[in-house]
Formats: C-alpha cells, structure tokens, sequence
C-alpha cells in the first residue's frame, strides 16, 4: 500500500493491518485517532477535515520514510480520514510491522506525532449548541482573548 | 449580425476629489485618456472621448473624436446616452479613463465574451460582485431602457446593467478596473505599474477559505514575497491570522515567508493544523 493516504470513506483497520503483514516481522503496532464527543469543555456533535492534500500527501510519505529509516522497521503506512466525521469513527490509522515490538511502538508513536504537527490537515468542530470553530485557529486569533491553554490533540 | 462595435472613453468626470484633471495623469510619460483610447483603437473602427460641452476644446481632449455631453450632473450615464444618440446603430464599449491598470486581456476578454442579443456585456467586480459599468459594451437595444431609467430618475449605472438583460463575466485581472480617484490612489498605481506585476494563484483553507469566501483565486500582484502578499490579502479580506501563526507553501512546499513570487506561483497560506 502507498505509505500516506486520504480517504473519504471509513477507515477498516482490519484490511490495512493485513497489508502491512510481512512474515520476517514479530510484532505489530498501530494506532487509532477516533472522534471523540468533547473537547475542551464543549460538546462536539460532529467533525469536519479538510487538507491541502497535494502537500499533505508529500509530507505525510515523508514522515512515514523518516520513521522507518530512523527505528528500522519492516513496514509502516498512515490513513487520513477527510470530510465529515462522526462521533466514534476514525479519523486517522497508524500501522507499524517490524521485527520487534520497541521500534514498533516508537515508530507508530513518532508517525502520529509528526502527522499532527507537520501536515496542512484542519478540523472544524460543529458543537452540540449549534457553534463551529476550526481547532488552534479560532480562539488564538481573537484580537484579544484571555489566557488559555492551547489543545494539545 | 452584430452591430458594428465602437469604443467610448469617458473623459467627463469633474475629478473634485484628484483636484486635477484625471485623463491628465500620466503613468510612465503617457496620460490616462491617451493609453485608453491607444487600447481601444488597436481593437475596434472607431473610439470617440466623452467630454461636457465646457471640455471640448481642451487640448488634450481636442486631438480625438468627441462627443459632448446633453445632460448636465447625470454622471457617466450623460457620455453613454450622447454616444447612443449620435450613433444610434452602434454598440459602444465603455470605458473610463481612469483605470490605470487595464490590460488587454481584460479589454480581450470582454469583446470575446460579448453576447449582442443581451443588452449589454460586463464584468462582475471582483470587489463587491456587482456590474463594472464603465468597462462594458452597451448595445444599441440598451438604449431605450437606459432613457427610461433615467427618465424614472435613476442615474447610477451599476444598478442600470444589475437590473437589465446584462451579460456578467468574471474578470481575468481582478485589480484591472480598480479607478483612481484620489491623489493617494495616483501614488499607489504608479509604484504597481513600476514594480513587476507577478501572476500567482492562491488557495485558501479553513478559516482563511471561510474568511476569504472563496477557494481560489488567481490575481497579479505587486508583492514581492509571499510576506507581502498576505499582507496585501488581508487588506482586502477579513483575516483574523496574523502571518505569525501561518506557514506558506509554494508549489506545494514548505517556503520561507520571505521567498520572491515568480509567476505561475501556486500560493497556499497554511493556518494552524490541527490533523489526528
């Protein structure tokens, strides 16, 4: 399978498991972002993503080849979700096949980490009181807004 | 058949607010009435300056074909109006005099996109979305209906051309038919015409697509780094993300913010991700 991808339909862990199956690996590691109902104090109903995919899919082949070189192991491929989401759904999977479980799980972990921060990927939260704000952009850009803490998901 | 197609450049503003003769303004030692009627003349038979009957010996306007005014404080709907009375088989392309930053593709565009059996052919201004009257092409059946629009008192002729059978376009250079009116205007066009434009296109995402009401776009633009183009964009839209908390990309890379556009750039200002 190709390294990075974007969908629009649901993601099925259980097939891309299957792809990343590799006989000379001992051990598998992926993660899952899910939707979850709330986020900072608000109830969230639904989500929205959007990316700048042509970017995005460079960057995100990138990240993807820089963990397998930096930890060594087999196999590794991302699945980004796009468009509307609903609560419990996944929005992004890891998957990892390595040789052995430690480069597995540092591999998996630097992948989401750097897909979070690196890739032009956005998410506007629709709340259960009818509000929507895109997440990191709103709040930060107020004129003047009060101390806060800023998300760390 | 189309009507033959003849060109009208509007000369007879007052400029209160230059405080001197707009078709005067000379950009790179040409004057403004002088460029529009060059423009038109290397595209239609004939090109007439609208001028009011005090104007019509003035010299610089004295070198070209006129037509004087019969209406007094009517605006440009007056030259429009004089030009159909005199011609009256005649289609007019419309132009004011005062748009520094024309170009022939604008001018092109507009008399390829020309519809004759509608009532007239504009663009649709890429400031606030309604009819540029004074860069259009009025047929001659639009002359009835622009008498009865000002017989009913009306005399704006944007509200003329968003309430007749008009044909709207969108415009290839979104600054083309930006006008001058004040001496701060006349200072800004010059330093555009003196600095290299640059055609880039830009997308926009999330809040800035919101903020922006639009996904793309393409503009020429003055800015010499993707810095001063957001600058200039936020000018125009109602960004909340000031250029610190963005990234850019060009050509769908990372870039520093003080990379030099080139043309064809494809500019993406980044807000802040929020993937996983």
């Amino acid at each position: 399978m190709r390294p990075f991808l974007f969908t629009g339909a649901p993601i099925e862990g259980a097939a891309l498991r299957a792809a990343l199956a590799d006989p000379g690996c001992g051990g598998f590691a992926s993660f899952e972002g899910w939707v979850r109902d709330h986020n900072e104090g608000a109830r969230v109903q639904r989500l929205e993503y959007e990316a700048y995919e042509p970017l995005a899919v460079r960057e995100g082949e990138r990240i993807v080849a820089e963990a397998i070189a930096r930890f060594g192991v087999a196999r590794a491929a991302c699945v980004h979700r796009l468009g509307t989401l609903q609560i419990g759904e996944v929005a992004v999977w890891v998957g990892v096949s390595s040789a052995h479980r430690d480069e597995a799980f540092r591999a998996c972990r630097y992948i989401i980490d750097e897909v979070k921060h690196r890739l032009p990927i956005w998410k506007k939260e629709h709340y259960l009181n009818g509000d929507s704000g895109w997440v990191n952009c709103e709040r930060c850009a107020a004129p003047a807004h009060p101390e806060h803490a800023h998300p760390r998901d | 058949m189309a009507a033959p197609l003849y060109g009208l450049v509007l000369a007879g503003g007052r400029s209160s607010r230059m405080r001197s003769d707009k078709a005067a303004l000379t950009y790179q030692g040409e004057a403004q009435l002088e460029r529009a009627v060059r423009l038109l003349g290397g595209l239609l038979p004939r090109v007439f300056v609208s001028v009011r009957a005090d104007q019509a010996e003035e010299p610089l306007r004295a070198r070209f074909e006129r037509i004087v005014d019969r209406h007094e404080d009517l605006g440009p709907i007056a030259g429009v109006l004089a030009a159909q009375a005199a011609h009256p088989a005649a289609a007019w392309l419309v132009l004011a005099c005062d748009l520094p930053l024309l170009d022939s593709a604008t001018l092109d565009t507009l008399l390829r996109e020309r519809e004759p059996g509608r009532l007239a052919t504009a663009y649709r201004s890429s400031h606030d979305g309604l009819p540029e009257p004074l860069c259009a092409i009025y047929e001659p059946a639009s002359a009835a209906a622009l008498r009865a629009h000002v017989a009913a008192g009306k005399r704006c002729p944007r509200k003329f051309l968003a309430s007749a059978d008009a044909k709207l376009i969108e415009e290839p250079n979104p600054r083309a038919l930006d006008n001058i009116n004040t001496p701060e205007e006349y200072a800004r066009a010059m330093t555009t015409l003196t600095r290299p434009a640059t055609r880039v296109s830009v997308q926009y995402y999330a809040l800035l697509r919101e903020q922006a009401g639009r996904r793309e776009e393409t503009l020429v633009t003055d800015a010499g780094t993707a810095q001063e183009l957001y600058a200039q964009l936020a000018q125009r839209y109602p960004f909340t993300l000031p250029a610190q908390m963005l990234r850019v990309a060009v050509n769908a890379e990372f870039v520093e913010w003080d990379r030099v556009l080139k043309d064809g750039d494809a500019v993406v200002f980044i807000p802040p991700v929020a993937g996983g």
